[in-house]
């Protein structure tokens, strides 16, 4: 059981979760959850949505106010939810194939509208749930089922696109760094008043991605992940070359002054009852 | 005095994947042979809680002895 004050954001009877043994999903969560208390935010004050995967079903675990929506349009509900009720604080829990294949349209614009809402990118760069299909985040040379001779298709770098799509807070972490994951989620969901938080999460698929690619145990995934992880002010020293395969942690854009949607939204709505 | 510290893991969540096993600096932790994880030297714990932080089904718990 973990300690008192995240055991009581658990629903413990929904426990043990239906994640395989070491799934990199479980430490999110529990971060996810430290997080919350620590920042000592009421449950009631807590909406949790995802869309459909592995990931999505954190949800489901967690005894806050939560959503389950269709498969990658969990930002489309959390922008509603924002809308309708801008006090909450709402963590968008999605994974890769959910955030940046089916639902990559709505990911980007809520990118751009800064809205303000967490969005909690895990990425296991498959599609785990449906049997290890290929996602838009599979290495280059990785095998999948529909890959069985290595991915041909160049990666998405999720931290990049939602910095191009506006972003004003984005930070990668992997779980190899479950206490950096903490941190970054704090400081992401307190960014939440001045707009769009964007967290990639590394995890790790050992049962499809894994045992494809010669990574099938637990401690394997995590150990490459600590082995290949390169923090930020590190990699600016480093070239192309050295960085190839590595996977750039810590925090690449933090706009403190930015002006969040729904702020924006009241403004208008003053304007057009002047007029 | 050094500090001690209790290390409890639940049964009924632990699935036996062996992540704190691996991680544990000062090898407090096995198997049994139920495939739970279980301290078999809970007195040479340190505290530092990578356990607690780094276990998947949330199943481990280290509290500061009195």
């Amino acid at each position: 059981m973990p300690r008192e004050d995240v055991k009581k954001l658990l629903r413990t009877k929904f426990m043990p979760h239906i994640w395989c043994p070491g799934c990199g999903h479980g430490i999110i969560m529990h971060a996810i959850l430290r997080a919350i208390a620590d920042l000592k935010i009421p449950k009631e004050q807590v909406c949790i949505s995802s869309g459909i995967g592995c990931s999505s079903r954190m949800p489901g675990y967690i005894d806050a106010c939560t959503l389950h929506t269709a498969h990658g349009r969990s930002l489309a509900f959390a922008t509603g939810v924002r809308l309708a009720n801008p006090d909450l604080t709402i963590v968008n829990v999605m994974g890769d194939g959910d955030g940046t294949a089916i639902g990559g349209n709505h990911f980007i614009h809520a990118c751009r509208r800064n809205i303000g809402i967490t969005a909690v990118v895990m990425n296991n760069n498959i599609y785990g749930m449906t049997g290890g299909q290929a996602s838009p985040t599979t290495p280059e040379g990785a095998f999948a089922s529909t890959a069985p001779y290595g991915a041909i298709d160049p990666t998405f770098d999720i931290c990049k696109l939602a910095e191009g799509a506006g972003a004003t807070f984005v930070a990668r972490a992997t779980v190899a760094q479950p206490v950096m994951c903490e941190q970054i989620l704090k400081k992401a969901i307190l960014h939440q008043k001045k707009g769009f938080a964007v967290v990639e999460l590394v995890s790790y698929c050992h049962t499809q991605f894994g045992r494809k690619n010669k990574r099938s145990r637990p401690m394997d995934n995590f150990n490459y992940l600590k082995d290949n992880s390169v923090m930020k002010a590190k990699a600016d020293t480093m070239t192309a070359e050295e960085l190839k395969g590595k996977i750039v942690i810590g925090e690449f854009v933090n706009i403190e002054d930015a002006r969040e949607y729904t702020k924006r939204y009241d403004e208008v709505i003053a304007r057009a009852q002047k007029a | 005095m050094a500090k001690k510290f209790d290390i409890e893991v639940f049964n009924k969540w632990c699935k036996g994947c062996g992540l704190c096993i691996a991680i544990c600096p000062k090898k407090v932790l096995e198997l049994s042979e139920q495939v739970k994880s279980t301290p078999v030297r809970p007195d040479d714990c340190i505290g530092c809680r990578q356990c607690e932080n780094v276990c998947p089904d949330m199943a481990i718990t280290i509290k500061e002895r009195d």
